[in-house]
């Protein structure tokens, strides 16, 4: 018989004991592909096989549809209005927090990671009971005729709730790992602060920013629960893209449905690839929290 | 630069020539009170003032209560088999080469990335009994759509990338040398994954567990597509949030919502206490 200890140093020159023998190997694989193919490949690949069922001249139709087209244009409308303004708060978060100590400053983290551990239906909830006719804002509101809720702006605060971590979450690790070594530099040499953040922290954090900008607009285009809630679903006025989406399929127009909803999975399909793309590229100043 | 002699006492900060300090922590401040803490404590008000006894009663209706039950529930079954296909992949996508790899692991951000909705209809007309996956089912007994197997499966699709991006990187991080050790002093390559890679995984996989199951229990958008909503049956918390809202049920709205609340921020909190125990233990 052979000695065990030179048996096992053989083993592992020849990989055996470090990796896993061919064919259990290749059943961890199958069981993942397999996973991954039926969770995620095949309902992607619907969307666009059901998109187009009743051929291309349909689809277009569909998507040429008055409702459609308005809600096509809400949905720009608050991402344009609620990411820059997540983008411009949540880049002065990240210096607030990542650039100084101060007390508290655990609890202010907390706060901006707050949005992702609450149900959206809860964050259009909040709404509701703060601009709802019950509530003590709601009859002042009405009577100076400012509408909130099942109006744009509700909509907007709404995305922005949900969507508000996406762009600080990201810059504040990786502004953390840059430290105050560069800024401090650029001080003593005269830069005041502006162009301290414009020439010297910016540059170091532009990827990280993109990327996290990326995600907010991904989530704030897409974004259902917590916008189903406060929009009030009125057609051609409150209905952004995936309510129109529901309202449809509710339709039994299961392939108008598909065809909104192919937009917004092609517009997932870009983010993936840009993100990918962020992560290959410039992984290194990009900071490593994935998830979200 | 003269050394500052530590001063004893409170100090709000630590000095700093940088500046833009107030101006940052103000617009942060503003900003998130008006966002998030004025919402939040409204709905903290409200549901404060609704007095015990009848918050008690709202919470403990029936309908509530296994609205509540089905939430949870689901959730964990999801949480608890994305946490086996959720490491599988992982470790495939780690370990193993195989054309298209980037790709795949591109797509694991897929639930990430597609709006629950989108998500919500394909699922539904995928498990629908004369859907792709459904007609398949459908002669074995198994109906997926419109039953809580539905919640299920839109959770499992929602909560994958949880776990995967949670183990990912901590399995990169593995020192091959202990493998190899290990393997060297006659472990079977069982063994070696079981006793001495799973325990430097074990916290990661729980936190993603933890991560994947508090998405699942607040998600709306995947779900309501597939549940059938049957009251008591295949009825979400959150979709009973809705109800109530609609019905100008204000109070019973708010009350499910507290509890739902609560109960995420304790998770949380578990979530954050396992971060830095692992983070303690395993460097």
């Amino acid at each position: 018989m052979a000695d065990p200890v030179v048996f096992a140093a053989q083993r592992a020159s020849s990989g055996a004991g470090i990796t896993e023998q061919r064919p259990a190997r290749w059943t961890l694989m199958a069981v993942a592909f397999i996973f991954l193919g039926v969770f995620l490949f095949l309902p992607l690949v619907l969307v666009f096989m059901e998109a187009f069922k009743k051929g291309v001249g349909f689809y277009f139709s569909a998507l040429g549809e008055r409702d459609t087209l308005s809600a096509i244009r809400l949905t720009l409308l608050v991402a344009a209005i609620s990411v820059p303004l997540n983008l411009v708060f949540g880049v002065a978060m990240a210096w607030a927090i990542a650039k100084y100590e101060f007390r508290g400053k655990a609890f202010l983290t907390t706060l901006v990671d707050l949005p992702f551990s609450v149900s959206p239906v809860i964050s259009g909830l909040v709404y509701v009971l703060l601009f709802g006719a019950q509530s003590a804002l709601g009859p002042w509101l009405k009577s100076h005729g400012i509408e909130i809720l099942f109006a744009v702006p509700g909509i907007v605060l709404a995305t922005i709730f949900v969507t508000f971590p996406f762009v600080a979450r990201e810059l504040i690790p990786l502004m953390e790992e840059q430290g105050t070594k560069d800024e401090e530099a650029a001080i003593s040499l005269g830069a005041n602060g502006w162009q301290t953040f414009w020439y010297v922290t910016l540059p170091n954090v532009k990827w990280g920013l993109l990327y996290g900008v990326l995600l907010c607009n991904a989530r704030a285009m897409g974004e259902f629960g917590a916008v189903s809630v406060v929009s009030g679903h009125i057609r051609g006025q409150t209905n952004t893209m995936p309510l129109h989406v529901e309202i449809l399929y509710n339709d039994y127009n299961a392939t108008g449905a598909f065809a909104v909803a192919s937009l917004l999975a092609g517009l997932a399909l870009v983010t993936l690839a840009l993100k990918s793309l962020l992560e290959m590229r410039y992984g290194a100043e990009i900071a490593a929290t994935r998830g979200h | 630069m003269t050394a500052v002699p530590a001063r004893a006492g409170w100090r709000f900060r630590q000095p700093s020539v940088i500046p833009g300090f107030g101006l940052t922590l103000g617009l942060s401040l503003a900003y998130l009170t008006l966002i998030i803490l004025i919402p939040l404590s409204g709905l903290a008000w409200r549901s404060a003032s609704l007095g015990w006894p009848q918050f008690w009663t709202l919470v403990t209706d029936p309908r509530t209560l296994n609205a509540l039950k089905i939430s949870f529930g689901t959730a964990l079954a999801a949480a608890a088999v994305n946490v086996v296909f959720g490491t599988v992949v992982a470790w495939v996508l780690v370990r193993y080469r195989f054309p298209g790899r980037r790709v795949v692991d591109a797509m694991v951000d897929l639930p990430f990335a597609l709006p629950t909705a989108v998500a919500g209809i394909a699922l539904t007309t995928l498990y629908a009994p004369n859907g792709w996956i459904g007609a398949l089912l459908g002669p074995l007994g198994i109906k997926v759509a419109y039953t809580p197997l539905g919640i299920v499966v839109a959770l499992v699709f929602i909560g994958l990338p949880f776990v995967v991006r949670t183990v990912q990187p901590v399995m990169e991080e593995i020192d091959r040398e202990v493998e190899e050790a290990a393997a060297t002093l006659g472990a079977s390559r069982f063994q070696t994954i079981t006793r001495v890679l799973f325990p430097g995984l074990a916290p990661a996989i729980v936190t993603g567990f933890a991560l994947a199951f508090a998405r699942g229990v607040g998600e709306y958008g995947s779900v309501i597509f597939i549940a059938g909503n049957l009251p008591n049956v295949s009825e979400i918390a959150p979709l009973l949030i809705i109800i109530r809202l609609e019905e100008y049920n204000y109070p019973a709205a708010t009350a499910i919502a507290a509890v739902m609340l609560i109960i995420s921020f304790a998770m949380l909190l578990v979530i954050n206490m396992l971060q830095s125990w692992s983070r303690k233990r395993y460097g």
